[in-house]
């Protein structure tokens, strides 16, 4: 990866930004040009700081099974997978996908990935195959980490995946495997107390995540070890985390808040954090964080607008005085949210903003200040943030004046490129900013309101999902000969997935055509990308050179003006 | 065990269950809270109900708890059909 000529322009600048990383380096050990393994720094380094005693992990599942591990188990297991990764031949540098549920191994294996030099690639288990080749393909994966109820849909796509050497199942338990396919236990695996963590440096290639866009398959965002600087820092400085706190993130690690929140971001500040490997259920997570004392929780406007649904009643017949501190991510959190939680919490939640890209939190309510409620809040500290025009990414100020929200470079979670796509990475940067394709206004106060996206991502429950890949897997269908993914608003969700769909001659729109299309998405892709509305049509809004145009159509759901129609064509 | 609910215990292991996933589904297995069926899928899972059993769910009743389990969700949907029959 090779960092973008606006990027060292601003490298070489000593700006108050680097003065503050440096200090951040400084707490971690960190001599700048040294070695720097994630994996290493939240494991062995915690207990080498005389903590190993403390828990690191409470894990507990759907049905009510618990385990407890330490940071000194956590260093050892991240040792035993690290060197049964390397005893397989995997090499510094290639790709090794985690694609599992939240298991324990989930969290060991990615740091044991990262402290043998390889490229950490967590997906999100719920995805389909379609989903699941796309990002192998491109990542040329040579291994993935998985279990039982998942090894299917690696087994339909592994002839199509040359790359992929070992297919590696964590939860076999004596089960019969397909050939070539290995069992690993890490119970019964012989552990590994001693295990010389890979000499990775600040730009050594760590996690690659992928993130969807507008056009073409998602792109591998990669990231490198160095970012560990700021999810430790805004850990400690936006969530609060504090020696003696349990802390819960709900996101799952096949997303970048399950990695940077999830994993790096606590264990680098030695918190106990609290992982529940099960689905959402009201009282099952206020019984799980009144059960663990949990003190500070990171969540998601969809899940707390679901909790909303089920009544603050439900949440008072639980002891939840242990919270302390509250914060969300993924979408705009709604101000009915922040007062809702205030008056049956006692407290607010702070909004926080950043993407994939960011790799950590890039503005937030920070914990003390005052909480605007519907704002994003202020920039972090270390971190430059403006309003600019899009087109020529000149900053844009003024209170209440609308533009795209643009980051400074360079800051030590910022990816380093999107893997196999320099173009694609060089379009993100504009007169010395990155843009993060969102739409926001500041106000007087310097706090940011989020107004809209950029483009025709659509963000669903948090996660963005791309039109492309969803109208590519409708168009699988038999019936399907043309369609158009645009979000629609949802009360939960923020916005879902609607597709418009034309069928082929021969084909009527009909309830159970409806339901397989529903369901042939969902198990392509993914459950968020499955059109929780499909509206038949003859025809689509298309411009005069043929390409349809999802604005008409998404302005239509929204009730918002559909804007310049001269280039479309008569429907 | 009656029609509705063997039908929905049946669509639910054909369309969620994956393929290594060796759980036997009752009325009263956990489906959201179990990580069968997530929130968005349960939406392709109302409409099945509505197509098959031609009533509509209101979406303020389809929450993640009235679809916790097959038992749950063959309530609703009698509880839908009383209210409108």
């Amino acid at each position: 990866m090779r960092a973008s000529p606006e990027i060292s322009q601003a490298m070489a600048v000593g700006s108050p930004m680097a003065i503050h990383w440096a200090g951040i380096a400084h707490e971690l050990d960190y001599q700048p040009g040294g070695i720097l393994n994630i994996g290493w720094q939240c494991s062995d380094r915690v207990c080498l700081k005389g903590r190993g005693a403390k828990t690191a992990l409470l894990w507990e599942d759907a049905l009510g099974r618990r385990r407890e591990f330490t940071f000194d188990d956590l260093r050892v297991h991240t040792n035993t997978m690290a060197r049964y990764l390397t005893g397989l031949g995997l090499e510094p540098g290639e790709r090794i996908c985690m694609f599992m549920d939240r298991l324990p191994e989930l969290y060991f294996g990615l740091l044991a990935i990262l402290k043998m030099g390889g490229v950490a690639q967590p997906l999100f288990s719920a995805f389909g195959e379609e989903s699941l080749l796309v990002r192998l393909a491109d990542a040329g994966t040579a291994a993935i980490l998985t279990q039982r109820k998942h090894a299917g849909k690696v087994r339909r796509i592994r002839e199509a995946l040359p790359a992929l050497r070992e297919v590696i199942v964590v939860d076999a338990d004596g089960a019969a495997l397909n050939p070539g396919e290995r069992a690993f236990s890490l119970d019964r695996e012989p552990p590994v107390e001693q295990f010389d963590a890979y000499p990775s440096r600040a730009e050594t290639p760590s996690i690659l995540h992928y993130t969807s866009g507008t056009t073409g398959p998602p792109k591998g965002a990669q990231h490198v070890h160095g970012s560990i600087l700021a999810q430790y820092d805004t850990a400690r400085l936006v969530l609060d985390l504090r020696p003696g706190d349990v802390y819960w993130c709900n996101a799952d690690p096949g997303w970048v808040t399950g990695t940077s929140y999830g994993i790096i971001g606590p264990w680098a500040n030695a918190t106990t954090q609290a992982v529940l490997d099960a689905g959402f259920n009201a009282a099952r997570w206020y019984q799980f964080i009144a059960s663990h004392r949990v003190t500070v929780w990171y969540s998601a406007p969809t899940a707390i607008r679901l909790l909303m649904r089920e009544g603050a009643d439900l949440a008072k017949r639980f002891g939840l005085e242990s919270l302390r501190h509250l914060a969300s991510v993924g979408e705009p959190l709604n101000p009915e949210a922040v007062v809702w939680s205030q008056a049956t919490f006692g407290r607010p939640f702070h909004d926080t903003f950043w993407q994939t890209e960011t790799g950590a939190i890039v503005i937030a309510n920070l914990p003390g200040m005052k909480v605007k409620p519907g704002s994003m809040g202020r920039p972090v500290p270390g971190v430059e943030a403006a309003i600019v025009d899009p087109r020529t990414g000149a900053p844009i100020t003024g209170p209440g004046r609308v533009g795209t929200i643009a980051i400074r470079p360079d800051w030590p979670s910022m990816m380093r490129g999107y893997r196999g796509k320099p173009a694609a990475y060089e379009k993100k940067f504009l007169n010395g900013w990155y843009l993060c394709g969102d739409r926001a206004h500041v106000d007087a106060d310097g706090y940011f309101w989020f107004v809209g996206r950029d483009d025709d991502v659509i963000n669903t429950g948090g996660h963005l999902v791309g039109p492309f890949e969803i109208e590519s897997a409708l168009l699988e269908h038999r019936a399907v000969a043309e369609s158009a993914a645009v979000a629609m608003p949802d009360p939960v969700n923020m916005e879902v997935v609607k597709a418009f769909v034309a069928l082929k001659p021969g084909f009527s729109p009909s309830d159970d055509l409806e339901l397989e299309i529903m369901n042939l998405v969902r198990r392509r892709l993914s459950p968020l990308a499955m059109p929780q509305k499909i509206e038949f049509v003859t025809s689509l809004p298309k411009t005069r050179s043929g390409k349809i145009l999802r604005r008409v159509l998404r302005a239509r759901e929204w009730g918002e003006p559909v804007g310049d129609l001269s280039t479309m064509m008569d429907e | 065990m009656d029609d509705l609910t063997r039908m929905v215990i049946d669509y639910v292991a054909r369309e969620y269950l994956e393929e290594g996933d060796n759980r036997t589904l009752t009325e009263d297995t956990p489906l959201i809270s179990g990580g069968i069926v997530d929130s968005f899928s349960m939406v392709s899972l109302k409409v099945f109900l509505e197509k098959k059993c031609a009533i509509q769910i209101p979406n303020d009743e389809a929450t993640p708890d009235a679809f916790d389990t097959v038992r749950r969700i063959v309530a609703l949907v009698d509880n839908v059909k009383r209210r409108t029959a």
